[in-house]
């Protein structure tokens, strides 16, 4: 996959990935990965275990700043940037939503969580605050359960309320792109398809990149999907083509068959 | 697209702020780094000319004579002191650790609710009375306490003293061998009541090995608390020189000596730079004693958390 990309087409591209390796204090987690993620679809990475799909995310966004001994080398480029060319990193990471594994209900009321980001920002107006805490919140599908109680701990809501509170919380940076890391992992079943139904709206406005250990879930919502297997990047495939029988690698066709992994 | 990110990326103002705080904090950091340097500079500053002309190494950790007084001959002998506080303290331990380890098990594992809040603030209380009470304890029920159930002439002595620190390292023992248990996820608390465990078999078998290292560290704090400490030691000891043999013996503490005797000296004396080797000697011991703990307290930090510590990074490429 290592496709030439052309400054004309650089535009249509929200991630472009081109030799990136990662490792953990000299151990590679991941290497030579050449992927471009267009705007506004849904980007998915299945694979099993330790494939580097977390890696892979955590590079995008820039946490090898906060990890001691992770390495990162190639580039990742956002919106047509190099993330290790911004001076100011963390004006990055507000344009980025990261949704990690475990729920994070943070320590605050839920209308801090989500207020959290506009707050960070400077926003200081309370009926501001209260317009995004509420779209935000209905967005991620939660607003009626918690809009009676918004002054309630976070961290004290249920595993699947506290995820689409993080995910509220993601939507609430107005994050150009939105990395969600295994979301489902801690989510039941309906929640998890009121989830989906969430995104697939939301990728009108903002490109998400969908790491799954559930194939179902990337063939049900990515439009291209990644294969990561033990720290390499197998393929990149339409979505559709890869579940079909359309896979470039036997590999890819075993896993997404639930042969292995 | 590649003009709005180069438009998001400026050096705003909780970039500058966050750059301004890093560096206050690294002042911070530093200041205690300068601090301690301090200290230890001017005490070895102090001692630096006994240490050079006068010191003799055989003498200082060989012989028992100290008789720094002495107008024909002053020996600058060491070793009782040494004794003295090394029986001492090892007295503590003995009397603290099991008592310290008890507490600690009992208010984290076994109490709940009232039980455990009412312990842990009377815990916390003892911790808090000041050492020259516990001295008065020491010289005044203590004394005539040993001198009748033992019935031995002096009752100011190690068992005395040993029994006085231990009381007196056990409350803040407890309170960091507690925070070591609290830092034990219940998830493994309840996985292995899960599987019958009873309550007694969950703390021997899961909580004290996850805690193990931060125990060992409320230990080691323990004895450096021990080691350092001067008023009770001074006032519970009987304070007279002597290589003890046992229990029923009168002792003297290096840090008893430095504070008893100091005021007694002329600055720049043989006898003034002996004690100041005394405290460099103390400085180094408590030192080591704190750093051991120190890594023991990451060491168990270590076990339980999946990624790598964060370093203390500027966020700044």
């Amino acid at each position: 996959m290592s496709v030439p990309v052309q400054a004309s087409e650089a535009a249509d591209y929200a991630i472009e990935v081109e030799d990136l390796a990662i490792r953990y204090h000299g151990k590679p987690a991941l290497s030579d990965v050449t992927l471009q993620a267009p705007r506004h679809e849904i980007f998915g990475i299945i694979g099993p275990a330790n494939s580097g799909k977390t890696s892979f995310l955590r590079a995008i966004n820039r946490m090898d700043l906060m990890t001691a001994g992770m390495e990162v080398s190639g580039s990742v480029r956002v919106e047509g940037r190099d993330v290790r060319g911004w001076r100011n990193p963390y004006a990055l990471r507000r344009r980025i939503g990261v949704v990690f594994p475990l729920p994070v209900g943070l320590p605050l009321s839920i209308y801090d969580n989500v207020a959290l980001s506009s707050l960070l920002r400077g926003t200081r107006k309370k009926a501001e605050l209260d317009v995004i805490v509420e779209r935000c919140l209905r967005r991620a599908a939660l607003w009626d359960e918690v809009k009676d109680r918004l002054d309630s701990l976070g961290s004290l809501l249920s595993g699947g309320q506290q995820q689409r509170l993080t995910i509220a919380r993601a939507l609430s940076q107005d994050p150009s792109i939105l990395l969600l890391d295994e979301f489902s992992i801690a989510v039941d079943p309906v929640t998890t398809m009121r989830i989906e139904e969430v995104l697939s709206e939301l990728k009108s406005e903002m490109t998400i990149v969908l790491v799954t250990n559930l194939v179902q879930q990337a063939r049900r919502l990515a439009s291209q999907t990644a294969f990561f297997l033990t720290g390499e990047l197998v393929e990149v495939t339409e979505t559709e083509a890869m579940f079909e029988g359309g896979a470039k690698d036997p590999r890819t066709t075993a896993y997404v068959e639930g042969k292995f992994g | 697209m590649p003009e709005l990110a180069q438009a998001a990326d400026r050096r705003d103002a909780a970039w500058w702020i966050d750059r301004m705080v890093q560096i206050l904090v690294l002042a911070g950091g530093l200041s205690a780094i300068v601090f301690i340097a301090g200290i230890f500079v001017f005490i070895t500053r102090e001692g630096a000319g006994f240490v050079f002309d006068r010191f003799d190494f055989r003498e200082f950790f060989g012989s028992p004579r100290w008789t720094p007084t002495s107008s024909h001959n002053p020996t600058y002998g060491a070793l009782a002191l040494i004794a003295g506080t090394a029986s001492v303290t090892g007295l503590a331990m003995v009397v603290s650790v099991p008592f310290s380890l008890g507490a600690a098990i009992y208010i984290g594992e076994f109490a709940t609710g009232r039980v455990r809040e009412t312990l842990k603030v009377l815990v916390e209380l003892l911790a808090a009375i000041p050492s020259v009470v516990w001295g008065f304890i020491g010289l005044s029920i203590m004394n005539p306490l040993i001198i009748r159930v033992f019935d031995v002439p002096v009752g100011l002595n190690v068992l005395n003293a040993g029994v006085i620190l231990g009381l007196m390292a056990a409350p803040i023992m407890t309170t960091i061998a507690e925070d070591a248990l609290k830092a034990v996820p219940d998830t493994y608390r309840e996985a292995a009541e899960a599987m019958g465990a009873t309550r007694w078999q969950v703390t021997f078998r899961v909580v004290l090995p996850a805690a193990r290292n931060g125990l060992v560290a409320a230990t080691l704090l323990g004895v450096g608390r021990g080691f350092g400490e001067t008023m009770a030691v001074l006032m519970a000891s009987g304070h007279s020189i002597n290589l003890p043999t046992s229990p029923f013996d009168s002792v003297r503490a290096l840090t008893a000596t430095i504070a008893a005797e100091l005021g007694e000296t002329a600055a720049g004396s043989d006898h003034y730079g002996a004690l100041f080797a005394l405290g460099i000697f103390l400085f180094l011991v408590t030192f080591a004693i704190n750093f051991a703990a120190d890594v023991f307290v990451r060491g168990g930090q270590r076990k339980h958390r999946r990624r790598g510590r964060r370093p203390a990074a500027s966020a700044n490429p």
